[in-house]
Parts: structure tokens; C-alpha cells; sequence
């Protein structure tokens, strides 16, 4: 089926993940900030959907929305958010975050004048079901030696965990 | 935006259009009369006791991150399950060795009595 209104949901998604973005650096309340978060991953999401790829726009909820944030909220409530409110919000490096931003967007205009040779024009429509699909024939096809391996990176991750977390192993 | 996805924005919509227009709405009806006492959060009919925004026990950190791990544990599930009349058996013995290697893992996590509170 054909895209509606791309360029409105475009700029529609990337405004709100911007807004949220700024709004995540600016609050002095981290659980504002974290909320903001959660926002600009949901927008991200949307424009994971704008892309034709349910699937990571699915990941990006449950992962991202979902378990990285838990992760975050922890992390500040387990802080003493008292003390963190009174100290500075921005530390004074001025001059090398210009300089990143520069960088970063000079790279930017650089793609966006000279990079039309990197891109296609344009890409023939997707099929619009079957993203999922075809995660999972390659996921469980060529690649399921790193998706075995990947349950290994987990197990390491749990007893990390729990080595750490735990005093009397 | 992909058709499929225009009534989930629709919903989106009606609710970010509803909520405010609730808002406002009971704002210009009520009567206005607050006190000290009713601007106290509820708490079983207890006066609440210091901030609700005090540092939690660090116990509970342990089950974030182990949520975590079984939460990409669940990613992996999702694409297999669409696909799994075509993947047939060797998908299913793909997938049980990976969910063997978590499940030795929660054993060990379970014995070693992480997962006990005290």
C-alpha cells in the first residue's frame, strides 16, 4: 500500500524526537528528563515505522522504551537526587562541544551536498508485513551460530550480574 | 507513513487532542477551593511520611538487569515465532539450545539465591 503524508510524519516524529532530546539535557529533574526520554524513543520508533522495519520499531519499544529506561529510573533512584539538583547542570566545556557539534555538522552538510552518489534516489517499495519475516529467515538461517552466541552474551550478562550484585557468592 | 499504521496514529491523536481538552474542561466547572490538607497525597488514609523521591535499595537493581536480559531474551522469540511452521524442527532445536543456555543460567541464578529478598 502506498505511504501517506510521508513528509508530515517525518517532520512531525523528528520535531518530537528533537523537542524531547533538548528537553532531556535541560530539565533539572532526571525523572523529567527520563520521561522525556521515554518520549523521543517512542518517536524514534515511529520513524523506525516510516522505514518499513516493524520489527526494530517493535525492539526499539520493548528494548529501549522498555528495559533500558527501567534501567535509567534505577540508576536515579538509586542516586541522591537531592544533592544532584543543587549541583551545576552543565559543566563549562564550551569549546569542545562546539567543536563536536561543528564536526558533526559539517559531516552532515557534506552528506547532504556531496553524498547524492552514496544514497539510491530512490528504493522500490517494500513489502510492508514481512520485515519480521525476514528477520527471522536470516536470523535462524545463515546467522544462527551468532544467534546461539548471542544466548551465551546473555548468560555472561546474568552471572556478571549476579557476581556482581551480590556480596556472598 | 505506511497505511497500516494510520489508525494507531489516529488513536495517538484523539487521545493527545482528549486529555487536555479534559483537563481544561474540568478546570472550568469545578469549584476551586483547595486546602493543605486535600493537596495531601493519599496514602491508605496514613499522612505520608518524607519524600516520595527517596533512594531505593540497591536489592532491587539485581532484578532490573536480570529483567533486562530475559527482555532480549523475548526479542529473540518474537521473529521465530512468526516463522516457526517454516523454520520447522531444526528451528525448534535452534531454539531450544538458546533458551537451554538461559535456562542453566536461571537455575544457577535461582540456586545461588539471588532472586531470594532477604
Amino acid at each position: 500500500m502506498a505511504p501517506v503524508a510521508t513528509p508530515f510524519f517525518f517532520y512531525l516524529l523528528s520535531l518530537l524526537t528533537l523537542g524531547s532530546a533538548f528537553l532531556v539535557i535541560t530539565r533539572r529533574n532526571p525523572v523529567h528528563s527520563a520521561l522525556a526520554l521515554i518520549l523521543g524513543l517512542l518517536a524514534q520508533a515511529g520513524l523506525y515505522l516510516m522505514l518499513y522495519a516493524p520489527f526494530v520499531a517493535g525492539v526499539q519499544i520493548i528494548l529501549y522504551a522498555g528495559g533500558i529506561m527501567v534501567l535509567f529510573l534505577f540508576v536515579i533512584m538509586l542516586v541522591n537526587l537531592e544533592r544532584a539538583q543543587r549541583e551545576e547542570q552543565f559543566n563549562k566545556q564550551w569549546l569542545v562541544g562546539i567543536l563536536a557539534a561543528c564536526a558533526l555538522g559539517a559531516l552532515f552538510v557534506f552528506v547532504f551536498w556531496k553524498g547524492s552518489g552514496l544514497f539510491p534516489t530512490s528504493l522500490e517499495p517494500m513489502a510492508e508485513a514481512s520485515n519480521t519475516q525476514q528477520v527471522a529467515e536470516l536470523l535462524y538461517g545463515p546467522y544462527m551460530f551468532a544467534f546461539e552466541i548471542a544466548s551465551l552474551l546473555l548468560l555472561v550478562a546474568m552471572i556478571g550480574a549476579v557476581v556482581m550484585a551480590k556480596k556472598r557468592i | 507513513m505506511p497505511q497500516n499504521y494510520i489508525p494507531i496514529f489516529l488513536f495517538i491523536a484523539v487521545v493527545g487532542f482528549l486529555i487536555p481538552v479534559t483537563l481544561v474542561a474540568a478546570k472550568l466547572v469545578r469549584p476551586e477551593n483547595p486546602h493543605r490538607t486535600k493537596l495531601m497525597p493519599y496514602e491508605c488514609g496514613i499522612d505520608p511520611v518524607g519524600s516520595s523521591r527517596g533512594r531505593y535499595t540497591i536489592r532491587f537493581y539485581i532484578v532490573a538487569i536480570l529483567f533486562v536480559v530475559f527482555d532480549v531474551e523475548t526479542i529473540f522469540l518474537f521473529p521465530w515465532a512468526v516463522k516457526f511452521k517454516a523454520l520447522g524442527v531444526f528451528g525448534l532445536v535452534e531454539m531450544l539450545i538458546f533458551l537451554t543456555i538461559l535456562i542453566v543460567g536461571y537455575i544457577w541464578i535461582w540456586k545461588k539465591g539471588a532472586l531470594d529478598w532477604v
